[in-house]
């Protein structure tokens, strides 16, 4: 198990160094950064000085590690737009980011299990293909137009809920909603075709036979099971929660990371945008590092494997 | 008395039926093929159906709205845009950009993500864990965020959008591929096509790709819908596709602002998005249910 948890850890590392040096060569490809910091009017000493100064003169080598080095401490430099340390607008805006994410996954739980499992036991009857077009329809539906939708109608013509902005509880079931939506589909198709599965293998038979009641049957027995495939995709889930994030924060003016992104990205600010993308990535890469090893837990196969 | 030995029999037991046999056998999907099938003429028929040029504006008739309010006109059936642009015009021009970006893309991130997977899961060891390690990482990589940043870096353009699609998205099929190639691996007739003396590149091109091409042929279905709803929200979020050409996405971010006045703008375009991508998930899972029936998790 050790050997497992250590390989795992390493295989994360080595997805973020591969990452971090994609981020650095991107941030280098736009041309040369001092165009976007110095004014119109700036010398040819300006620039060297300025390219001095902030060690752009050293080989991309020596750059790249101290890049590096200075991200693992949580330094990024300074945003170009908001003249502040980028650490300080990340501390900012990612716990704004993290409750909106783990509202919306609260949200497609609470709709993706009851109909993943009611999908499953009572299967051909209306019930599953009410679930069926719901989760079709959920991976259809473009989430920036949802938003908008839900923009004008639920909150501006009926005024029913904020439009935008963080003001309590209220202001988070629309971009929550909006968020969530989009897994739901997902989880749900998992968790009926994992069920469907379960619920016709040969010890939930036996355990219909021995007479325990069908309820325990199917929440206990058989939902325990297909929770594999579900735990399996929560990271994949996660990082599509994390990149939708961006449009639904910019459509309902939510103060988060994916919002900062947009903003960095339409002001060229690339110390915002290499800390947003390393962050992002980070906090994916973690948590597709539990999911492994929760997984491992849940099922001894994977540990024993390769 | 001669007994015919084939009498009362009416039909000869198949051994393994043709993967393809069985999608004629289990009646075609009309709703999912005819939107797919409109929405194609349209893309290709654009310019001779469309009512106006889509990139005409005339500000005199701004926000004009669809025919069946009192105050539209058959002149634009959808109504107009901020700039007085027909609405309908270039829905049906924004289709041409939707579907190509959606087919391209595919085709080139399946192309390479097989690619990787067949050699992944042919050679395995050392092979097999460096490209699957790649793979990881390349999965781990939100794709919103790294067309976002080409699109700054590189500017704004179609191409742009692909490959940075394309870029990531090659990792899921690389990763369904190799699995499914990894239990081909332990199967009699690759082993009998090694010591016939088959080398790497037929064992791969003859008999390992034909067996994955049904996977192929689903995912990319499904995943042509997923491409064209992260274009649409690139173009949305100004990393698409440039103005002025029409785009889905952009169409609906220049809406936005005016959706209380002029729902219109924002809304059709919205619901073109909706059928085309429900046109291909639909399709998809019919594919699925029909060629492959164990892929449910794709």
């Amino acid at each position: 198990m050790i050997r497992f948890v250590l390989s795992r850890v390493l295989q994360s590392l080595v997805a973020l160094a591969i990452l971090s040096v994609v981020v650095f060569i991107l941030a280098r490809a736009t041309g040369d950064p001092l165009h976007l910091i110095l004014p119109m009017s700036a010398s040819e000493e300006d620039y060297a000085y300025a390219r001095r100064y902030l060690g752009l003169d050293r080989p991309y080598v020596e750059q790249y590690f101290s890049f590096v080095g200075k991200a693992v401490t949580g330094d990024f430099g300074t945003s170009l737009r908001a003249r502040r340390p980028v650490s300080e607008l990340i501390r900012e805006r990612l716990p704004n980011s993290l409750r909106l994410a783990l509202f919306a996954m609260c949200v497609s739980l609470s709709f993706a299990f009851p109909l993943g499992v009611l999908a499953a036991v009572k299967k051909g009857t209306w019930i599953d293909r009410t679930a069926q077009v719901i989760a079709v329809l959920g991976q259809s539906l473009p989430t920036f137009w949802v938003a908008i939708v839900l923009v004008e109608f639920v909150a501006g013509r009926l005024q029913w809920l904020p439009a935008g902005g963080i003001s309590g509880f209220a202001s988070y079931i629309l971009p929550g909603f909006t968020l969530g939506w989009f897994v739901v589909a997902g989880m749900m198709r998992l968790l009926r075709s994992g069920m469907l599965e379960v619920l016709d293998s040969e010890y939930v038979k036996l355990a219909r036979v021995k007479g325990v009641v069908e309820r325990r049957v199917v929440w206990l027995h058989a939902l325990k099971n297909a929770l594999i495939p579900v735990v399996t995709f929560a990271g994949i889930y996660f990082a599509i929660l994390v990149t939708t994030a961006i449009v639904v924060e910019t459509v309902f003016a939510w103060p988060g990371l994916g919002r900062l992104a947009y903003e960095g990205i339409s002001s060229r600010d690339f110390p915002v945008i290499q800390a947003v993308v390393l962050t992002t990535a980070a906090i994916v890469a973690v948590v597709n590092l539990g999911v492994d090893l929760l997984y491992a837990v849940i099922d001894p196969r994977i540990r024993h494997a390769r | 008395m001669r007994v015919d030995p084939m009498e009362g029999v009416t039909a000869l037991p198949v051994a393994e039926p043709r993967p393809w046999g069985r999608l004629r056998a289990g009646g075609l999907p009309v709703i999912p093929l005819g939107i797919i099938t409109t929405f194609v003429l349209i893309a290709i028929l654009a310019p001779l159906i469309s009512p106006a040029d889509p990139e005409e504006q005339s500000l005199r008739n701004r926000f004009r709205p669809p025919v069946w309010d009192e105050r539209g006109s058959w002149q634009h059936p959808l109504g107009t845009d901020r700039l007085g642009r027909d609405m309908l015009s270039r829905i049906f021009y924004g289709s041409r950009v939707s579907l190509t970006a959606g087919v391209v893309t595919v085709l080139l991130a399946s192309a390479f993500g097989a690619a990787v997977g067949l050699v992944a899961g042919y050679y395995g060891g050392r092979v097999d864990a460096v490209l699957m390690r790649l793979t990881d990482a390349t999965m781990s990589f939100p794709v919103i965020l790294l067309a976002l940043i080409l699109a700054v870096t590189v500017g704004p353009s179609f191409a742009n959008v692909v490959v940075a699609i394309a870029v990531i998205l090659w990792a899921r099929y690389a990763r369904v591929i190799r699995g499914q190639v990894l239990t081909l691996m332990e199967l009699d007739f690759i082993a009998q096509a090694r010591i016939a003396g088959a080398g790497a590149w037929r064992v791969i091109s003859r008999h390992l790709l034909p067996n994955t091409l049904n996977t192929l042929v689903v995912l990319v279905t499904l995943q042509i819908g997923y491409v064209i709803i992260v274009e649409a929200s690139l173009s949305f979020l100004g990393a698409g596709i440039p103005p002025p050409t029409p785009a889905w996405g952009s169409m609906i971010a220049e809406g936005r602002e005016f959706v209380t006045s002029a729902w219109w703008v924002s809304f059709f375009p919205g619901l073109a998005i909706l059928l085309v991508v429900l046109a291909f998930n639909l399709l998809g899972d019919w594919l699925r249910d029909t060629l492959d029936p164990k892929l449910r998790q794709l």
